[in-house]
């Protein structure tokens, strides 16, 4: 699915990817914890093709594909979603009417009015949003919760293969959380060769949307790589520690 | 037929033409008088005009004016057609239709006769109802006000005359449509709406022109007044061809309690110049002026809105919107004027500009006066480019930079789509896109 070799991004003199390395699979789920700091948005926002970010050297390859250079819609259109940490607030643009732009600019006909308002009416109720929100414009008045079922809203409409989620939890109580999850979990359910990138700080999420893989993320690259059991190893010990003890089991 | 070139000979035949009563003409020798003494405006965009190579006065002999589409010229109808005018009008409660300088085409639902709502020309009306018109025609906009509500006073063809009796309200809006279709065609109409007291009108006027190469002049002025507790909106889009000056004298005359409401679009034309007027006279009046205007290439818009306040306790608000793209020049220019008299009042302006790439231009003129103590202006204005976050936030969902664009686009001038009537929603969305 996603594979990316030795990515270097440099901004304002900071190299802050380092030579870095992963290889996800169709239908796996991969989380990526470390420190404040360490490039793990970036490498969302990389991944997503923001041209803030210049790629030094180095290659993501999306199904086969180097993607490097490809304009960001183009990749949400091959397939990759960012779910953003803060998703923003647009002034006058409707969220159904966003929503529906960007179904359509996956097709070749445009989605019957109909069926978009049920589907995303139905959809807006499993993830218990208020119907309001759909209908305001993106994000405006919205907390942080919303925005994130938002998100998560667009998900399950858009039907991507690669999901990103970073920091998905920040914002969301934990009822919320159990309610994102659990929609992403039948998502993935219906859609069973979708791979996941979680990004996150605490474990917690990870309670939820189970991964395959944790890695640890610091200065820029991978430096460790195991299952749940790093995931609470670091939450118990810290992100230097954990570093520290297990130095020679750096994921290749 | 056609009169080309301003002068007294031409004025008399227009006037000879539409067997006009002496009044009229006298109204119109004295516009041509000030008309010569007048300068040209001493600020916005700078234009010429050969006024002697401007086509002040054509018909294509449609002698009377048209009850029914099927009595219409057949070509001209097409025209009209292929504007959609004829399918709006069902959702509609009455068109009038100026096809060059004549109004070919009339009608009046039911209600509106049975109301005595008066829908007509401006000539016809002359005629028919002098001393309504003579009490109103050139009081709320004189013919010395500015160089082209001079001309327009000397020239003046077409164009609506609306009266609302007292405690009378409408169920739909009114609409009318003008169109400028022939080379070097000025078109001069005149609009006059009393809407007496107690009484509710929404009036849409629309405006297409197709594209020639010659420079044509629009000069309309338009006359408004609101009684005692009434409303009156008045909503347009000009879209006039990239070749039209279109320079336009509007204003509202405010009584007691009286609302006016000026939705006011500008996406064609080379030069617009228009600043709809509120005169809050009456105590507790209120003026509310939303206006766009979308300048692309080789266009200057020049618009904005004034508020005079007169009486007391009177309020008014005015919320701009420019987009500048493609080398265009969207300026801002607006006066608020609160009277010595006008205590206790308040006025609110919010003039917020986008600004799509380096080439364009946006400026404001704000004149915000206040010469009394009890009262007070808030002034707001922004500036601001596409938001590259908020463009990186739709593209990652897919769309292309264009649509984002024009979703970032029409968002921005929301709270103006908001206003319009459905049909009109839609139509700009197409207008903008197409500009885009």
């Amino acid at each position: 699915m996603l594979k990316i070799d030795k990515l270097n991004v440099i901004v304002k003199d900071k190299k802050i990817l380092n030579d870095f390395s992963i290889d996800i699979k169709d239908g796996e789920i991969h989380a990526i914890m470390g420190p404040n700091g360490t490039g793990k948005s970036t490498l969302s926002k990389v991944i997503m093709g923001n041209k803030n970010y210049k790629i030094e050297s180095g290659k993501i390859v999306f199904n086969g594909d180097v993607i490097n250079d490809l304009e960001t819609d183009e990749r949400a259109r091959r397939g990759i979603f960012l779910s953003m940490q803060n998703p923003i607030s647009i002034e006058g643009v409707q969220n159904s009417e966003f929503i529906k732009t960007a179904i359509n600019a996956r097709r070749n006909t445009p989605i019957g009015l109909y069926e978009f308002i049920k589907e995303i009416t139905a959809k807006a109720s499993e993830l218990d949003l208020k119907e309001d929100m759909i209908h305001r414009a993106i994000n405006v008045g919205a907390s942080g919760g919303e925005r994130k079922k938002n998100e998560v809203l667009q998900i399950s409409l858009l039907k991507p293969s690669f999901i990103i989620l970073d920091e998905l939890d920040s914002g969301l109580d934990v009822d919320s959380l159990k309610k994102v999850c659990e929609s992403l979990n039948k998502y993935l359910e219906e859609n069973p060769k979708t791979s996941v990138l979680i990004i996150t700080h605490y474990p917690r999420i990870l309670e939820y949307i189970k991964p395959r893989y944790v890695h640890m993320m610091v200065n820029g690259k991978i430096v460790k790589t195991g299952n749940l059991t790093l995931a609470l190893e670091i939450e118990k010990s810290g992100y230097s520690d954990t570093f520290n003890i297990s130095e020679n089991k750096v994921y290749e | 037929m056609e009169l080309v070139g301003l002068t007294k000979e031409n004025i008399r035949k227009i006037s000879e033409i539409k067997h006009e009563e002496q009044w009229v003409l006298d109204y119109r020798l004295k516009s041509y008088e000030l008309f010569k003494k007048e300068a040209m405006p001493s600020f916005g965009p700078k234009y010429e005009i050969d006024f002697d190579k401007v086509v002040y006065y054509k018909n294509e002999d449609i002698s009377d004016i048209k009850d029914n589409w099927n009595n219409v010229d057949s070509c001209v109808k097409d025209e009209f057609k292929s504007l959609g005018v004829i399918d709006s009008e069902k959702y509609l409660s009455g068109i009038g239709v100026q096809y060059e300088s004549e109004v070919i085409y009339h009608n009046m639902l039911e209600e509106l006769v049975k109301k005595n709502v008066i829908f007509t020309s401006i000539e016809v009306a002359m005629k028919k109802y002098p001393d309504l018109v003579k009490k109103y025609f050139g009081k709320i906009v004189s013919n010395a006000d500015n160089k082209f509500a001079s001309l327009n006073g000397a020239v003046f063809s077409g164009g609506s005359f609306i009266y609302i009796p007292p405690n009378t309200t409408l169920d739909r809006p009114l609409q009318s449509y003008f169109r400028i279709n022939s080379r070097s065609m000025g078109q001069f109409e005149r609009t006059l709406i009393i809407v007496d007291d107690n009484s509710d009108l929404h009036y849409v006027e629309g405006c297409t022109a197709p594209t020639y190469s010659d420079s044509s002049l629009h000069a309309a002025v338009v006359e408004i007044y609101v009684g005692k507790n009434s409303h009156c909106r008045y909503t347009t889009i000009q879209n006039w061809a990239v070749n039209v000056l279109n320079l336009v004298t509007k204003r509202a005359l405010v009584e007691e309690n009286g609302v006016m409401e000026w939705i006011d679009g500008n996406i064609g034309s080379r030069a617009t110049m228009k600043y709809p007027a509120c005169i809050l006279k009456g105590d507790n009046s209120s003026g509310t002026c939303i206006t766009i205007s979308v300048a692309s290439k080789n266009q200057q818009q020049d618009s904005g809105a004034k508020m005079i306040h007169i009486g007391k306790n009177t309020t008014s608000n005015i919320i701009s919107k420019s987009i500048a793209r493609n080398g265009g020049n969207a300026t801002y220019r607006g006066m608020v004027d609160i009277k010595k008299s006008a205590t206790g009042s308040k006025a609110i302006v919010k003039c917020d500009s986008l600004i799509l790439d380096k080439k364009s231009k946006s400026d404001a003129y704000p004149t915000n006066i206040c010469r009394t103590d009890l009262s007070n202006i808030e002034h707001e204005a922004t500036v601001s480019r596409i938001n590259e976050d908020n463009l990186f936030y739709l593209m990652s969902r897919g769309l292309t930079e264009q649509k984002a664009t024009e979703l970032i686009v029409l968002g921005f001038i929301e709270k103006f789509r908001e206003e319009l009537p459905m049909e009109y929603a839609l139509e700009l969305n197409q207008l903008l896109k197409r500009n885009l």
